[in-house]
């Protein structure tokens, strides 16, 4: 891959904006906000990530201006050390770019919904300072993100990379003092923490992976990599194998895949914007967005790559099951995002790189309108419990809400404060709601893989990929496909069909404009975001061609000659219609069977899950997450929490404070100054010196003082002697 | 004309018995006059060598010592009167404040 400087043409000398613009946009909010109103800062966030959007914009045209070559913008030095140098450059190729565009374009939206939802949020947590905080959070990580998929080496990578896991850390923890429903608790905070803590495990991975790189690469600039890639692979197969495991480990846990997926539900505490823009559209994204950056280290090792795509397979069908059983809102989301990344990872495992990012895209119009939607939906019903408490009658007995199943959130009880995302309290809201329950339709829809919105495009090229290569992949995301279609119909019909369940989902209201109006432009992109790559066209494969060089285009030839060569009757210009029907076919018998459970016979309040009747034992496991969270807190967790125990109270208590200082170190030190330095060489040695002076100058003071007698005589005679004494001496000398 | 030695004699017998006294008598009465004996004799062996060597020098120091053993005298017996209102006594022996 030949990087060229900087041409003259174009607009690639702005790339640094894409950050200087947030960065800039959060000074002032930090330095001025105070003396801000609510929309000032609001709005003034958004055109910060809005003309971020502009440059990445006028980068992507600038780009095609030269027939996708990737441009590196050199911006500062950053490391210099010996040989070893890496510059803070600005990398702009077609990958980079897509990512930038998804980032700052979805980000803009997410910040102008977060306008109107943070001004509600902020009012019903009752902390209006807080609003701003949020936005500079919010600037920070469209920096961070922007770092992440424009840095040119592993390690600029690796600064957004840790950059927005600590976004995702404070706005996981944005309302730290309190839980999910505003009970003074540790809930959230708790989980920001689990979400920081298994990211460092994942992080370890990135390290070990960027360590052993640099250790027999030589370099972490991608170029330089990637230039070197297929020697070592050819010499040292298993050094490959090594990079691209632990690398996987960090792909694990920010991509929240099996096994470190464990964050990505917790981290549903923060509020909704958060987890429409880091947790399902972004941040959670970078993992795919590294593999398919390292598409060229990936495809050397075959081996490496069947893995990474049985770990997002495997990551798809298991959270797609365990979606099925949750009752909260977000948590359904959260699960199915879990569960899309996995379909990425699958995918970019496989090698079909374009395939994994497309879907990456989709994903991120359609995930970020099912949350934001979700987001709508909790607002409706805080405000209608808002109305509720003001005008104080209730249509429904006290004893009618409803009823926890044996296993809900644990923290289920009839006196609980009112859960405004659970789907249990919902029911009805397509009346109450309507705007919002178009919008979400849509976005289910798009999830669900239905025709022709961009879902069903993005999930069909994944799914025909591993129909080409990997069979086992192949069943194991069909299988995830149908649960995905299943758990999205039964969540819509729990949420907008049927009668409310609850007072608050009677008296739901409808969001304002500054919150469905960026919905609907998600709506819009989530309906057409499938035109990127038609078949027969593949705009968007071949765009990212030019980046992925000849493993992605080669890729895409393949699937393409299949398709011309061998081409069985169904294959249309690299869709196939086999894959594609059967998958359709799967997706719509999964909304007839979620009707026939959930929408024929609506829920009613307290009622029991009607699958959990059929289940049994199965869809408790599913509700209970596969009990995942218990077995890694009774593996991982209690054993940790046993080893600090001995730590502290064996080795750090006892032994080191209590033996090794209190007894071996001030006791022997005790013991020297005591015995040695007191008794031996101070009372014995200095002491009794300096005694035995003052002893000797008071005996021959004492001797002296005789002649001392008072007697003026004997005086006299002295004087005599002396001067007999002195005039003899000078007479006889 | 007498010599010189017979002059020196006398005075060496005179300082010895000035000093003999002061050492010797308790009275500071007497060891006052003693110490003006000691002091004469000096004069007569400085007026002997001035006569002697037929030099002024001699003379003149005769008449400083002359007085300052006045002034002694002065300051002396002002302290002897001070020393008897205090003690009651003279007695040299009985001044033994400082004995160590």
């Amino acid at each position: 891959m030949l990087l060229s400087e900087v041409t003259n043409t174009g607009f690639f000398n702005l790339a640094p904006w894409i950050i200087f613009s947030p960065v800039i946009g959060l000074l002032v909010n930090i330095i001025y906000g105070g003396r801000m109103g609510e929309k000032a800062i609001g709005w003034l966030a958004s055109a910060a990530s809005g003309l971020a959007f502009g440059v990445s914009v006028l980068l992507a045209v600038s780009l095609s201006g030269v027939h996708g070559e990737a441009q590196v913008v050199l911006f500062a030095d950053w490391i210099r050390i010996g040989e070893l140098n890496i510059p803070w450059n600005f990398r702009v190729d077609t990958l980079s770019v897509t990512m930038m565009l998804v980032v700052s374009g979805v980000g803009t939206l997410i910040h102008i919904y977060a306008i109107g939802y943070m001004h509600e949020d902020v009012r019903f947590k009752n902390d209006l300072g807080r609003y701003r905080r949020f936005f500079v959070f919010f600037n920070l990580f469209i920096v961070m993100m922007m770092i992440l998929v424009s840095g040119d080496s592993y390690l600029m990578l690796f600064v957004g990379w840790e950059g927005v896991g600590l976004c995702s850390f404070l706005l996981i923890g944005f309302w730290y003092e309190m839980d999910t429903l505003g009970r003074p608790s540790w809930a959230n905070s708790n989980a920001a923490k689990k979400a920081f803590i298994v990211n460092r495990i994942g992080d370890l991975g990135f390290i070990l992976a960027a360590m052993t790189m640099f250790w027999y690469f030589g370099s972490l600039q991608f170029g330089e990599v990637f230039a070197q890639a297929e020697e070592i692979a050819a010499h040292q197969p298993l050094v490959m194998i090594a990079i691209t495991l632990f690398m996987l480990i960090g792909v694990a846990g920010k991509s929240a895949q099996i096994p470190l997926y464990v964050w990505l539900p917790d981290a549903m505490a923060g509020p909704t914007p958060v987890s429409a823009l880091i947790h399902a559209a972004t941040m959670v994204t970078a993992g795919i967005y590294l593999v398919a950056r390292s598409a060229p280290l990936y495809v050397t090792v075959p081996n490496a790559q069947y893995i990474v795509a049985l770990v997002g397979a495997v990551t798809a069908l298991c959270a797609a099951t365990i979606a099925v059983g949750q009752y909260d809102i977000k948590k359904v989301l959260a699960y199915s995002t879990i569960s899309q990344l996995g379909f990425m990872v699958a995918a970019v495992g496989m090698g079909a790189f374009a395939a994994g990012m497309f879907h990456l895209v989709t994903h991120a119009f359609f995930k970020a309108l099912l949350f934001l939607s979700a987001g709508s939906v909790i607002l409706g019903l805080e405000r209608g419990h808002h109305h509720l408490a003001h005008h104080g009658k209730s249509e429904m007995p006290a004893e009618a809400a409803p009823t926890p199943p044996k296993y809900g959130h644990g923290s289920s009880s009839h006196n609980e404060a009112f859960d405004p995302g659970d789907m249990r309290n919902m029911g009805g809201l397509r009346k109450t709601m309507p705007v919002t329950f178009w919008l979400y339709l849509i976005g289910s829809l798009a999830l669900a893989g239905i025709f022709p919105l961009a879902g069903f495009w993005s999930k069909d090229e994944i799914l025909a990929d591993a129909q080409l290569h990997y069979p086992l992949v192949y069943i194991l995301l069909t299988i995830a496909a149908f649960f995905t279609a299943f758990y999205m119909g039964r969540q819509n019909w729990m949420v907008f069909f049927g009668k409310a369940r609850h007072d608050a989902a009677a008296h739901a209201e409808e969001s304002p404009k500054i919150i469905t109006v960026p919905l609907m432009v998600l709506a819009g992109l989530s309906i057409l975001g499938g035109a990127l790559n038609l078949p027969y066209l593949h705009t968007f494969t071949h765009w990212l061609g030019y980046t992925l060089g000849g493993e992605g285009a080669e890729v895409v030839a393949e699937g393409a000659a299949h398709a011309v060569e061998a081409a069985p009757w169904y294959v249309l210009g690299g869709l196939n219609l086999a894959v594609a029907g059967l998958s359709t076919v799967l997706a719509l018998a999964a909304i007839y069977i979620s009707w026939i459970l959930y929408g024929r016979k609506p829920l009613t309040h307290g009622q029991i899950d009607p699958l959990k009747k059929m289940l049994g034992p199965i869809f408790t496991g599913m509700e209970r997450k596969w009990l995942v969270d218990e077995i890694y807190w009774a593996l991982f967790v209690d054993r940790y929490v046993d080893v600090s125990r001995f730590l502290a109270d064996v080795i750090d208590w006892r032994f080191w404070h209590d033996w090794f200082h209190d007894k071996f170190i001030a006791g022997t030190y005790n013991w020297l100054s005591n015995i040695a330095l007191d008794k031996v060489i101070d009372t014995r040695g200095i002491d009794a010196f300096f005694n035995g002076l003052g002893e000797m100058t008071k005996q021959a003071s004492a001797s002296l003082r005789r002649l001392q007698n008072g007697f003026v005589r004997s005086y006299a005679l002295a004087v005599l002697f002396g001067v007999v004494v002195i005039l003899g001496y000078l007479l006889i000398r | 004309m007498l010599p010189l030695t017979y002059y020196l004699v006398i005075s060496a017998i005179l300082f010895v018995l000035g000093a003999l006294g002061v050492l010797i008598r308790r009275n500071p009465l007497i060891i006052f006059m003693s110490v003006e004996l000691m002091l004469n004799a000096a004069n007569l062996a400085f007026v002997a060598f001035a006569r002697s060597f037929d030099v002024l020098t001699g003379q003149i120091f005769v008449f400083f010592v002359i007085a300052v053993a006045a002034a002694e005298v002065a300051v002396g017996l002002a302290l002897i009167v001070v020393i008897f209102r205090t003690k009651h006594s003279i007695d040299v022996d009985l001044m033994s404040s400082l004995k160590g």
